[in-house]
Parts: C-alpha cells; sequence; structure tokens
C-alpha cells in the first residue's frame, strides 16, 4: 500500500513539474534504452535544455526497429536516439534518415560515426559480444573454460551451449556476422557447422544465454559482456570470456528522422548526445562509448574487451543481414529434433 | 347480450389480406369486418392461420398485401407501437423481474400521468381482475391463471381501443379455464372493448365470441354468431370441426331431396342440383326418436328404422349407435336425453324408428378425395 | 373438401412495406453500430492481412541501366540494361530477384571482368521514379547517372519493389525451416489433444460416475489453469524438468525444451477446457439407458463401451476439437519451452519481430487459420448435435458408492490435481526463491519488476486496466449486439450476417488477429491509426478476440426470456431500451456477469491477441511474463504470472459474491 502511495504521489509529482515546465518543442524519440536509463538521459539533457520535451517511445530493438520501417511513409518520430547501428543502417537505406554532422562530431572515435558526409547517424556506445561461464555447472560436467570460439566446437561441449537466434536476436546476428568477418565466408559457416553440433538450443533474445548461464541451467551462453558483468554483480558464479580471435560488437546510435517537424530541436538533441557529459552519462550502463578517454571500467567487465573488438564492417553486417539470416535459417533453424 | 355495447359500427376492418411465408401462403384474400365492441374469435385447426391474422392485425408479423384498418384508420403498415391495442399471450409473457404492481404499471409510465395517479389505476385493475392483494409480489409467486389475469390487467391498463388475445387460456387446467373464459368475457362486456381471440378450443369460442370467424388452411370459412356457426355451418369443414355431426354419403335427387341407399330424404334448402354427389349431414341431438310401431316409412316425415346398437352413457345424455344396412357400413350417432330413453325403454339391441327433422338434415358438397 | 383447398394466387403487386417504428430504427441502426465494429475490428484487418500475405518485393532488372569507362575513365555512351546484362550473363538466378522488403542484391555478377581494383568507372541509374539502388547505405532513387569507381561500385545493392503475387506462398513452401513448422504445429496439437482429452475424460468421468470425496475442491482444481497464461506451464517445467529442475531425471536425459515441454504445458492449460465439455457432456446422459444395460447383464465393460463413451462421444469429439485449436494457435508456450522445436505460431512471431518481415509473417497467419477454422467449423458442427441431446428429456444418472471404484477415482483425480496444483506451487516456490539454484533462500526481490525489462509493475496495473475495460465494455458491445441480433424485428439477411461475424472471431487465432491490426490500424492512410499503440486497441482486440464465446452465452440467456416481452412493450408503447434496461438485463444479469468475468480472466491472461500490439505504455502483466523469460529473468517471469493466477482468482471471488448478492437482490423473483 505504502509503495502505491509512493508511486502515486511521484507520478502527481511528476505530473506537476512536466506541466511547470517551460517546454516550448516537444520530441517524440524513439529508443531501445533500458527503461531504467531514460529518465536520466532526458533529466540530464534538460539541464541544458529546458525548453525541449522529450517524449519517449521505448521498445526492444526489434520492435523499434519494425516501427520506423512500418511509419516509412508517415514517420512519427523526430529522433531516434539509442538504437542499434545495424538497424540505423537499414533505415538510412530507406533513405529515411536526415544526414546531419553534430557540433563536435570530430570528437568522437570514427568507428562510431557513419562514413558519409554528413553522417547519417552517430554512435553512442557499444555492445560487445563474450562467452558467459558457469563455472559451477562447468565444473559439475567436468569442462575446461574455452579461450576462443573456435574452442567451442569442441565435442567436450557438446550440449552446453546456447546462443540466441540471429533470426530474432540482434546479439545473435552480431555473433553470426562477426564469425563472417572473422573466418570469411567459407569459413564462417564450417564454422557455425561445427558449433551447431554443441548448441543445446537457441533462444530469442541475446541477453538470455547469459541468464540462463549465470542459473545454471546451462553451462556456457553466448550473449554480451556487460549482461554477464550484471549478472556476475548480482552473484552469479560466472566467469566472462572473451574469445581470442576477437568480438563482434553493435553499437546504439543517433539519428535524426528525414522529415521531422522539429529539426533545429532534433540537432540541438543530437549536438548533446555527441558531448563528453552525454557520453559519461552513457557510461554507467555501457562500458564501452564513443567519446574517447570518457569509459571507467566496469565492475566485473572482461579486461581487454575493447581491444578484441573487431573491425565491424556494418555495411557488410546491414546489406547481407537477408541473405545471412536465409542461409542460417536454412542451415540451423527448423530441426524438430532437441538436442540435449 | 352484449348488443347495448357493440355498435353496428365497424371499429375494426381487414380487407383482401395476404401473407406469404416464402412459397407458402398463409393467410389468403382474408376480408373480415368487427365491428366497435365485438368479441370475435378465431377458430381453427393448428396452422389455420389465426394467429398469422391477429399478429398481421397487432403490427406484430406484417401481411404481404391487403389492408388493415382501426378505428378508420389505415394502420396496415404501421408498427405495433403505433397502434392501440392490448395483447396477452398464452405464455403471458409478464416481467418476471417486476412484482405485479410494476407489471401492470409499465404501459401507464411515460404517458404523461403522475405518480399517484398510476398508483390509484394500477390499484383499480388489480381490482377488476379480482386480485387485490397480490400487488407486491413476483408473477412467479401466483398461479397460472392468477398470472394471466395480470397480464389482462397490463393489456387493458392503457384503455386499448383493441385487445388482442392469443390462446390466452391454452397454457391453463381445465377447470382454471373455464373458470377464467367466463370471467374474460365479463370483463371484456364490462369495458366494451372490442377483443380479438385466437383459440382453438371450439367450446371457448361458443361460450365467448359474439362472432366466430372459423379458418381453415388460410381462408375464413364462415363468420356468424356461435349460434349460426352451430346450427347452420356452411360447409362440411365447419360442420364436422365444431361439434359432431353424422355424416351419410348421399346424392340430390328430384325435388332437391336426398337419396341415401333407397331412401330418400327431404332436408334443408340448399341449392346443390339433381344427381350432385353430397354429404348429408345431421348433429346427433337433432335426431328424434320414436316409440316403437311409429311408421317408418311416412312420407311426410324423414323417418327410418335402425338398430339401436350400442349406448353409452355420457352423463346428462346417451350417445346410442344406430345400424340401419341402408346407410351401408357408417353408423349414426344420436344423443338421446335421458328422460327420451326412460319414456321409450330404449336399450341395446332394440329395433326403433328414428326421426331426422328436415331442417336439420343439411346437405353439403361432397369432397372428391376420400 | 370445398373452398379449402383453394389455389387462389396472390394477385401481383406491392407488397405492404411496414413503417419502422423509431425502436426498430433505433436497433437496426444499433445492430448496424456493432456489425460495423465487427467489421472494423475483424473483417477489415484480416483483409489487410491477407493482401499483405500477397504482397512481394521484387527486384526489377529492366529498371537499371549501366556504363562502363575504359581504362581512362572516359565513357563511350554505351548504355546496358541490366536485365540484356543478366540474360548474356545468366549471373543471377530469377529466384534471387523474388526476395522481403529487406532485399538486396549485388551487380557485380553482371559484369564478368568486374575487379575492384580496376581504374574502370561505373555509371548507374534507375530508369524510372520507382526504381532504387544502394551505395553502401546510401539510397538512390533518382533517374540521373551515378558515377562511381570500381572499388564503390562493388558495395551497389539493387533494392526491390512492391509487387504483388504468390511468390511468399512459393518462398514459403520452399523454405523447410518455415514448413516444417505445419508437420510440427499439428504434431503436437494431435499428440497434445489425445492425451488431454485422455486424461479429462477420465476425470470428468471419475467426477460424475463415482462417489469419492472432495468432488468440489477437484472440480475447482481442474478449473484453475484457466486463471494464468498458458506460458506459465513452461516456466515451471523449466524448473520442474529443466537442467536445473528438481525433477529432471524423471524425464531420463531427455530435454523438456521442445515437444515434451510443449505438449506437458498443453495438457495443463488445455485441461479445464476439456474437462468442462466432457463434464456436460457426461452429465446429460441417460440413467435408462444404464439400468437397461444392466438388466441385460452386461459387464461394465461392455456398457463402458455401448453407452458411455456413445452418449458421450459428442463431448468427447467438441473437446478434441477445442483443445486442437487451442494448441495449435498457443504462442505463449512453445515459445517459452519449444527450444528448437518451430511451430506455427512462434514462427509468425520470429517474422515479424525478429526479422520484421511481415509479409512472410502474413504468410504464415494465413497458413495458421486453416487449420484454425477447420477445427472451429468441426466443433460448431457437433456443438449443434450435442445440444439437440440436451434438449431430449432423459434421466441424470446417479452413481451408487463403490468403495473400489471411488478409491481408484480418488487416486486418479489426486493425481491429475497434483499436477496442475504442482505446476502452479513451483512457480510460485520459484519466484520466491533468491537466485536459483545457487542461493535458495526466500527473498521478495523476484518482485521488483521495475527493475527488468517487461514493463515493471506498470505492465500489472495496465493488464488489471486492460480486464477491466474489456469486461465492461465487451460485455456491454456484445450483450446489446446480442440483444439486437435476437430481438430486431424482419430483417434477416442483416441478422444472419451478424451471426456469421459474431462466430468468426474464434476461428481465428491471436496471433493472427493481433498481425492483422498492424496492418490494419498501423497503415498511415488510416484514420483510425491513432488508437495504434494505445489502450484502445488492445481493449478492441481483446473484446474482438473473445467475442464469440461471449456472444454465445448472451444468446442462450436471451433465447431463455419470453419472446413476446417486446411485442408486449410495443402494444404498451414503451420503448424497446426501457425494456431492455428494466427487464432483459436484471432478468439475465447473472449471464452478464459470466461474460464479464469471463472477458476479464481472458483479457489478463492472454499473450497471443496482445504481443504484437502493446506499447512501452501499454505493457501487461501476460507480456511482462513473456518478455520477462525472453530476457532469461525466468523467476521474475514466474512471480508475475502467478500475480495474475492471484488476480484472477480475486476477482472470480469477487464475481461469485457479486453474482450471488445480485441473486439475492434483483431475483428475488426467482424463489417462489
Amino acid at each position: 500500500m505504502k509503495y502505491l502511495t509512493t508511486t502515486f504521489t511521484s507520478l502527481v509529482a511528476g505530473a506537476l513539474l512536466a506541466t511547470a515546465a517551460v517546454a516550448e518543442t516537444e520530441l517524440t524519440v524513439y529508443t531501445a534504452v533500458e527503461a531504467e536509463d531514460l529518465a536520466r538521459y532526458a533529466e540530464t539533457f534538460n539541464q541544458s535544455h529546458p525548453d525541449i520535451k522529450i517524449n519517449w517511445v521505448r521498445d526492444s530493438t526489434g520492435i523499434i526497429t519494425a516501427k520506423l520501417l512500418a511509419e516509412r511513409d508517415n514517420p512519427q518520430a523526430d529522433v531516434v536516439w539509442g538504437l542499434a547501428a545495424t538497424s540505423l543502417l537499414l533505415l538510412k537505406s530507406e533513405g529515411m534518415l536526415e544526414p546531419y554532422a553534430p557540433a563536435g562530431v570530430e570528437n568522437l572515435d570514427p568507428k562510431f560515426v557513419d562514413g558519409d558526409t554528413p553522417p547519417a547517424w552517430v554512435g553512442m556506445d557499444a555492445w560487445v559480444a563474450a562467452v558467459c561461464y558457469n563455472t559451477v555447472e562447468a565444473e559439475k560436467a567436468g569442462l575446461t573454460p574455452p579461450t576462443s570460439w573456435k574452442d567451442l566446437t569442441d565435442p567436450m561441449y557438446a550440449g552446453h551451449l546456447i546462443m540466441p537466434n540471429p533470426n530474432s536476436s540482434g546479439t545473435g546476428f552480431l555473433d553470426v556476422s562477426s564469425w563472417l568477418q572473422l573466418f570469411g565466408e567459407e569459413g564462417g559457416w564450417e564454422y557455425m557447422d561445427a558449433l551447431h553440433e554443441n548448441i543445446a538450443r537457441y533462444t530469442h533474445s541475446g541477453s538470455k544465454p547469459c541468464k540462463l548461464a549465470a542459473s545454471g541451467e546451462i553451462p556456457i551462453g553466448i550473449s554480451f559482456a556487460f549482461r554477464g558483468a550484471k549478472s556476475k554483480a548480482a552473484g552469479a558464479p560466472l566467469e566472462i570470456i572473451v574469445p581470442s580471435e576477437g568480438v563482434g560488437w553493435d553499437m546504439e546510435a543517433t539519428a535524426i528522422v528525414a522529415g521531422t517537424a522539429n529539426l533545429e530541436a532534433a540537432q540541438t538533441l543530437v549536438d548533446f548526445t555527441v558531448t563528453k557529459e552525454a557520453n559519461v552519462m552513457y557510461n554507467t550502463g555501457y562500458a564501452v562509448v564513443a567519446y574517447p578517454g570518457v569509459a571507467q571500467p566496469v565492475e566485473h567487465f572482461p579486461e581487454g574487451l575493447l581491444d578484441a573488438m573487431i573491425d565491424n564492417d556494418f555495411e557488410f553486417a546491414a546489406n547481407n543481414r537477408a541473405a545471412i539470416l536465409k542461409e542460417w535459417q536454412s542451415r540451423y533453424d527448423g530441426k524438430s529434433e532437441p538436442k540435449s | 347480450m352484449t348488443q347495448h355495447h357493440a355498435s353496428d359500427e365497424t371499429y375494426l376492418s381487414i380487407d383482401n389480406l395476404w401473407k406469404a411465408f416464402g412459397a407458402f401462403l398463409a393467410l389468403k384474400d382474408i376480408t373480415l369486418a368487427v365491428k366497435n365492441g365485438e368479441f370475435v374469435c378465431f377458430l381453427g385447426p393448428s396452422g389455420c392461420g389465426k394467429t398469422t391474422l391477429l399478429r398481421a392485425i397487432a403490427g406484430l408479423d406484417l401481411q404481404t398485401k391487403g389492408t388493415v384498418m382501426q378505428g378508420g384508420k389505415d394502420v396496415s403498415n404501421l408498427p405495433p407501437s403505433e397502434r392501440d391495442f392490448g395483447i396477452v399471450f398464452q405464455s403471458y409473457a409478464l416481467f418476471p423481474n417486476l412484482t405485479i404492481e410494476k407489471n401492470i404499471a409499465f404501459g401507464l409510465e411515460n404517458t404523461g400521468r403522475g405518480k399517484a395517479e398510476i398508483t390509484a389505476r394500477v390499484a383499480e385493475l388489480l381490482d377488476l381482475v379480482g386480485l387485490p392483494e397480490q400487488g407486491k409480489k413476483y408473477p412467479a409467486q401466483l398461479s397460472g391463471g392468477q398470472q394471466q389475469r395480470i397480464a389482462l390487467a397490463r393489456a387493458i391498463a392503457t384503455n386499448p381501443g383493441l385487445l388482442l388475445l392469443d390462446e390466452p387460456l391454452s397454457a391453463l387446467d381445465a377447470k382454471v379455464r373455464v373458470h377464467l373464459r367466463h370471467e374474460i368475457k365479463e370483463l371484456q362486456r364490462k369495458l366494451g372493448v372490442t377483443t380479438v381471440m385466437v383459440t382453438h378450443d371450439q367450446e371457448e369460442a361458443l361460450a365467448m365470441a359474439d362472432r366466430i370467424v372459423v379458418m381453415n388452411h388460410g381462408v375464413i370459412e364462415q363468420v356468424g354468431s356461435p349460434t349460426e356457426i352451430y346450427r347452420e355451418p356452411a360447409n362440411l369443414f365447419v360442420a364436422d370441426f365444431i361439434g359432431e355431426m353424422n355424416q351419410i354419403t348421399s346424392t340430390v335427387t328430384k325435388g332437391g331431396r336426398l337419396s341415401v341407399g333407397e331412401k330418400t330424404f327431404a332436408c334443408h334448402e340448399h341449392s346443390f342440383s339433381d344427381g350432385t354427389p353430397v354429404v348429408a349431414a345431421i348433429r346427433p341431438e337433432d335426431i328424434i326418436p320414436h316409440e316403437e310401431g311409429y311408421d317408418a316409412d311416412d312420407p311426410n316425415r324423414n323417418c327410418i328404422d335402425v338398430l339401436l346398437h350400442e349406448m353409452e352413457f355420457l352423463g346428462s345424455f346417451w350417445r346410442c349407435r344406430l345400424r340401419n344396412e341402408r346407410f351401408g357400413a357408417s353408423e349414426l350417432i344420436a344423443d338421446f336425453s335421458i328422460n327420451a330413453v326412460r319414456r321409450l325403454g330404449l336399450g341395446e339391441g332394440r329395433q326403433m324408428v328414428i326421426e331426422l327433422p328436415t331442417d336439420r338434415l343439411m346437405a353439403f358438397d361432397r369432397p372428391e378425395a376420400s | 373438401m370445398a373452398g379449402i383447398s383453394d389455389a387462389t394466387q396472390m394477385p401481383a403487386g406491392p407488397v405492404v412495406k411496414g413503417k419502422l417504428s423509431r425502436d426498430d430504427i433505433l436497433m437496426r441502426g444499433g445492430m448496424m453500430v456493432i456489425a460495423l465494429y465487427l467489421i472494423i475490428t475483424l473483417a477489415l484487418p484480416l483483409y489487410a492481412m491477407l493482401s499483405k500475405s500477397f504482397s512481394t518485393y521484387r527486384v526489377e532488372l529492366s529498371q537499371y541501366e549501366f556504363q562502363i569507362s575504359d581504362d581512362a575513365g572516359v565513357f563511350d555512351g554505351t548504355i546496358l540494361n541490366a536485365e540484356v546484362l543478366n540474360q548474356q550473363t545468366g549471373a543471377i538466378d530469377p529466384a534471387e530477384l523474388n526476395t522481403g522488403s529487406d532485399g538486396r542484391l549485388p551487380v557485380t555478377g553482371l559484369f564478368p571482368d568486374f575487379s575492384f581494383r580496376s581504374p574502370v568507372m561505373y555509371q548507374v541509374r534507375n530508369t524510372s521514379d520507382e526504381g532504387r539502388f544502394l551505395v553502401g547505405s546510401t539510397l538512390q532513387d533518382g533517374t540521373d547517372w551515378v558515377t562511381l569507381d570500381s572499388n564503390t561500385f562493388r558495395r551497389v545493392q539493387l533494392r526491390p519493389v512492391k509487387a504483388t503475387g504468390f511468390d511468399n506462398f512459393i518462398n514459403y513452401f520452399s523454405t523447410p525451416a518455415l514448413f516444417n513448422s505445419i508437420k510440427n504445429s499439428l504434431w503436437i496439437a494431435v499428440i497434445s489433444t489425445i492425451v488431454t482429452v485422455t486424461l479429462a475424460f477420465w476425470f470428468a468421468y471419475a467426477l460424475n460416475r463415482s462417489c469419492m470425496r472432495y468432488k468440489g475442491v477437484f472440480r475447482l482444481i481442474a478449473m484453475a489453469p484457466i486463471l494464468v497464461p498458458s506460458l506459465l506451464p513452461g516456466i515451471a517445467l523449466v524448473y520442474l524438468f529443466g537442467n536445473q529442475g528438481i525433477a529432471k531425471e524423471l524425464l531420463f536425459g531427455a530435454s523438456i525444451y521442445g515437444p515434451i515441454g510443449i505438449v506437458i504445458g498443453s495438457i495443463f492449460f488445455t485441461f479445464p477446457h476439456a474437462f468442462m465439455i466432457i463434464s456436460t457432456a457426461l452429465a446429460i446422459s441417460d440413467a435408462r439407458l444404464y439400468e437397461a444395460a444392466a438388466s441385460l447383464r452386461a459387464t461394465r465393460w461392455r456398457t463402458f463401451w455401448t453407452v458411455t463413451i456413445p452418449g458421450a462421444r459428442y463431448g468427447l469429439i467438441s473437446a478434441a476439437f477445442v483443445v486442437f485449436n487451442l494448441v495449435i494457435t498457443d504462442f505463449g508456450l512453445p515459445k517459452v519451452i519449444g527450444g528448437q522445436f518451430n511451430v506455427l505460431a512462434v514462427d509468425i512471431y520470429k517474422q515479424v519481430i525478429g526479422q520484421q518481415n511481415f509479409e512472410m509473417g502474413a504468410v504464415v497467419s494465413v497458413v495458421l487459420v486453416i487449420p484454425a477454422i477447420f477445427a472451429f467449423a468441426i466443433d460448431r458442427l457437433v456443438q449443434s448435435k450435442q445440444v439437440a441431446l440436451l434438449s431430449a428429456r432423459s434421466v441424470p444418472y446417479q452413481p451408487q458408492p463403490n468403495q473400489r471404484t471411488d478409491l481408484i477415482s480418488f487416486i486418479y483425480c489426486a493425481f491429475v490435481g497434483l499436477f496442475i496444483v504442482g505446476i502452479l506451487a513451483i512457480c510460485q516456490y520459484a519466484a520466491l526463491i533468491k537466485f536459483w539454484p545457487y542461493d535458495l533462500s526466500l527473498s521478495l526481490n523476484n518482485y521488483q519488476f521495475d527493475k527488468m525489462d517487461g514493463g515493471g509493475w506498470a505492465s500489472y496495473y495496465n493488464s488489471i486496466k486492460l480486464g477491466l475495460f474489456t469486461a465492461v465494455f465487451g460485455t456491454a458491445i456484445v450483450f446489446f449486439g446480442a440483444y439486437l441480433v435476437e430481438k430486431t424485428n424482419g430483417f434477416r439477411t442483416g441478422r444472419a450476417l451478424f451471426q456469421m461475424f459474431a462466430m468468426l472471431p474464434m476461428a481465428i487465432p491471436g496471433m493472427v488477429l493481433g498481425l492483422a491490426y498492424i496492418f490494419f490500424f498501423n497503415s498511415p492512410s488510416n484514420p483510425l491509426n491513432v488508437i495504434y499503440g494505445t489502450m484502445a486497441i488492445l481493449v478492441i482486440c481483446s473484446v474482438t478476440h473473445f467475442y464469440t464465446v461471449s456472444h454465445l452465452t448472451a444468446v442462450t440467456a436471451l433465447k431463455q426470456m419470453d419472446r413476446e416481452f417486446e411485442s408486449v412493450s410495443a402494444s404498451l408503447k414503451q420503448p424497446t431500451m426501457k425494456l431492455f434496461s428494466r427487464v432483459t438485463v436484471p432478468v439475465c444479469l447473472p449471464s452478464v456477469l459470466d461474460i464479464s468475468i469471463y472477458l476479464f480472466v481472458n483479457a489478463m491472461t492472454t499473450v497471443s491477441a496482445v504481443v504484437f500490439l502493446y506499447s512501452p505504455k501499454t505493457s501487461l502483466a501476460s507480456i511482462a511474463v513473456l518478455n520477462m523469460d525472453d530476457a532469461g529473468d525466468i523467476a521474475p517471469a514466474a512471480a508475475m504470472g502467478m500475480m495474475i493466477f492471484y488476480t484472477n482468482a480475486v476477482a472470480r471471488i469477487i464475481h461469485l459474491l457479486v453474482s450471488k448478492g445480485v441473486l439475492v437482490r434483483t431475483q428475488a423473483w426467482r424463489t417462489r
């Protein structure tokens, strides 16, 4: 009851504050950033720009992407702040993004900025693939920790491995595209053929393999590093392994939606998103951010991860996405026999 | 009688009315006039169209063709709510969740009547139907007969110009039925409301109606007062449907007489030409028994000697089965009074002479098939 | 007889056209409004979905032209059409031209001499405004020449344009990964149906035909699964038989993730449906037949096969098809526990959410609708026969105490009851565990939904809101609609059409309806798109999804009303709406309440109907269960699932109390 009252009070207070603020422009901002971070982002932005009110539309990456694509002919969003770069590339190839070079973009790591001039999007932070390894369960099963991607194809791991399905998970896709870039097209598929023999099953979401590893449901989950760090912090007997060949990654990025009626305000917002201040803000949730030198080490985050990030070719990933997924599906999906 | 209520002025008239359900014609060219204050019964076997006709009058099921005039106004295509009638159904159709009072008051609301006026009117109606103490009860707490009275009270609450009763007594048991039909008739007389009742029960029709409309297969067979219908049936169907009727296969011969076997009988006047095959008909109670030795061949009288084959005591009279080979295989049924039986000393196996009174022996068209 | 076989013909000429009363106009108008509601919320979205399934994307080679320079970068003006080039080289398989909305086609294959190191320059253009190609990720949709060096030219990707045709279906049936799901779905549905109907039959048999104790308790337990989302048993199974499951040894090494899990979970959530139908069928069987069998000295076995089974056959068939339909259209359970075992409903989700391939989602939907409609049609057919059986006059069977039978029945029911209670209990237990399996101390951490994906506690309150809105608006729309269709005068065609529309929702799986809503309501050209992403669309979708059963309940109640009430009311010149509010609604109040609780419970538990339609502001508890499980937060998912259970249980209890209260207060007339 007390909880309810508190919620109610804060809701009312929030509503009052919102109306009290001098909000001259309202921006509809689509995002896939975790809900708990959004309020903080808006708050930080409004400290310097009280005249622009942000209306968040938040959902998972896939759904926000789908929503944006569906609204192609009638865009509802002004700005996309915090969506996977691969998704933004899709939007770019549909001509849906307004190219804009935000003030101070030159300060960012060029890896994090769209190659075109002016760039169609600018990156914020990166999430990086990693392997979550449950030491307790692995020991029970008599496993030794892998050190590389190739190690994972060892028959020893058969049935002890879970990864996300690239057809439904962005993390799954970045794994697959990184393998194709690391091992070459042919080598990549050969690798996945071998890996498939060890996979117990593919999950729909990217964070689930690590959570399953954390809960001991499976000894090894291919997921992303930050998720692993969180689970480890929560007390799970996890080790976060960075495979030696290098790891795939994707970034969250920002872009202006072409045709926005509030271009000026949108540019103001995007200008803010590349500032050092904003990058410090991103660092709370992400270990790797676009502004060099900002990132503080995150607890339980594996060492050497930054160096292991491959030179990701986003254009390759975006332009071959449909073909890769189709190939992946025909090779590994829809096998009726579950592996145990 | 009701003559002082019923004027000669026509209140309800139906002209050339047809009702088709797809290819099936439920009513064929019905024309009928009902006088103001009259109690008319639609009588006929099930499926004859009587209920269809009633629902057409009410506007509940519109006729396909033809007009209905009520009180000088053409109501042919008006919905029920724009006509002026009250209706009582076999099922009573009382609102189960409303008290008796509220059921009766249902039609009085929204009519500009004040609350006090409505309460008074409800009390008056409850008195009228003889249930003054039952207002607070729910319908399920009353007997069937009581419920039907409430339905009647509800139907007449707004003083409609026309009261329609759709088999109102069929769901009740025999005793209640007889009692209630008397009460309804009384009430109708008191109110002088033009009433149309549908029934398949001839006794009910004879007892209650000023005029009976006999229907069959979607047409009106005869319209007349109960005595007319009974005494002068227009055709064999009416004759057969109402009351009992002996039917003897016969042919019209010289002078319009009816020949049955070797005998010919004088009969009630008719319009058949000589040689027409007809059915000679006489009601059992019209057959007169004569004492032994009566001249069976008196040319001025329709007499014939018969064998009293079987007697059945039915309380107020004896039903006798009479045989004579001249009638072929069929028997004549005669209802003799207890007096007559005692006076003539009738008993099974007796030879006797009966008379078929000339004005009670009728000739009807003989149906072609069986 | 004379004058009777009158072969008279009705005269030609106009037929009497009735003047419509204000009530007639009102009722027909009302019916049209509700019919319009069904058309907008059902027929048009389904049509939009169907047309989407035929909407294809195709690369039109003829729309692209190229020029190649010499080594010095000078163009000689020769224009090469891509289609002509492909005819010469055969580099691109025609099948590759049919693709999805996301399709891309590299062009270097058309130029056998291409080398990205060569100094040769290329020019490329669209021949019409519709053509589109990418250079890298940059869209080019103009008709001007674009000049590119060899290295950049390899980044050119042709984009498809919209077309119409059967290509999506051809594509679907030529992709084994996709059409295998048909087989999987059918297989799962058949197995689940056989097991569930068998289990439910013996359960109903034990309750109806024995004198065992605690029948009421068992009846209550059997109905409990209705109160939870279908994916909850999946979560329970993870804790029971997953790799860290407390009873995983029972599976002898087999994995719960896959058909085994789906079947066990399906048995759980379809059990009450099968039980209710079969129980009804057994309850109406005629005791006289058993007396006859006994007098003929038939053995119990023989009596069972010659009397019991034939008597319950319609119930069994009906239950089978209802279960079949529930399993084949269910999405939540296979999503949670299905592992690599693909089924149709999950395919729709994967196509739409995972790949944004709406066209293929529509194709799978069309495929899924076929068995669903088939099962539905058979069920309706059988139900109508069952009604005929019901109306026949029969003497209800009274079981005689028999120690052995009663004991066996009790033990059997106890096992089934234990299964149901066990599933719920393990969820509740897991929800209270701090960190399964490493820290088994109790805590309420898993109830801190605001710290997880899925919408937090807000989603729980949203669900209650949705449940209440759906119950209130749904009951009003459904009951009023049923009243109008039952009591409107004439207007036969309109009423028949309305009845058909009212039956349709039951045949449409929730996933399909939800997807159809995206196509219809999210279309920019639809003025109704303002409701997209709001609570309103969730309410509308839920009402429409659960329309049929509610409608049938309302119609059954209304049919029991005296048919002449409306005639009496009209003769008394009272508006029909007065009759409706003063008599019809109060008399039907128990049914109205039944419809409300049905809608509430289903709106609380549905996942499939709303999974495509919720927005961050309108996330729901059932969706939160799905998303938390999806993110690997299984214990919080179990916790939220149990919150739904308790909420529905409380709602049921309130419904029971209100119904009783209402009966006492307004239905005094029922007691003599």
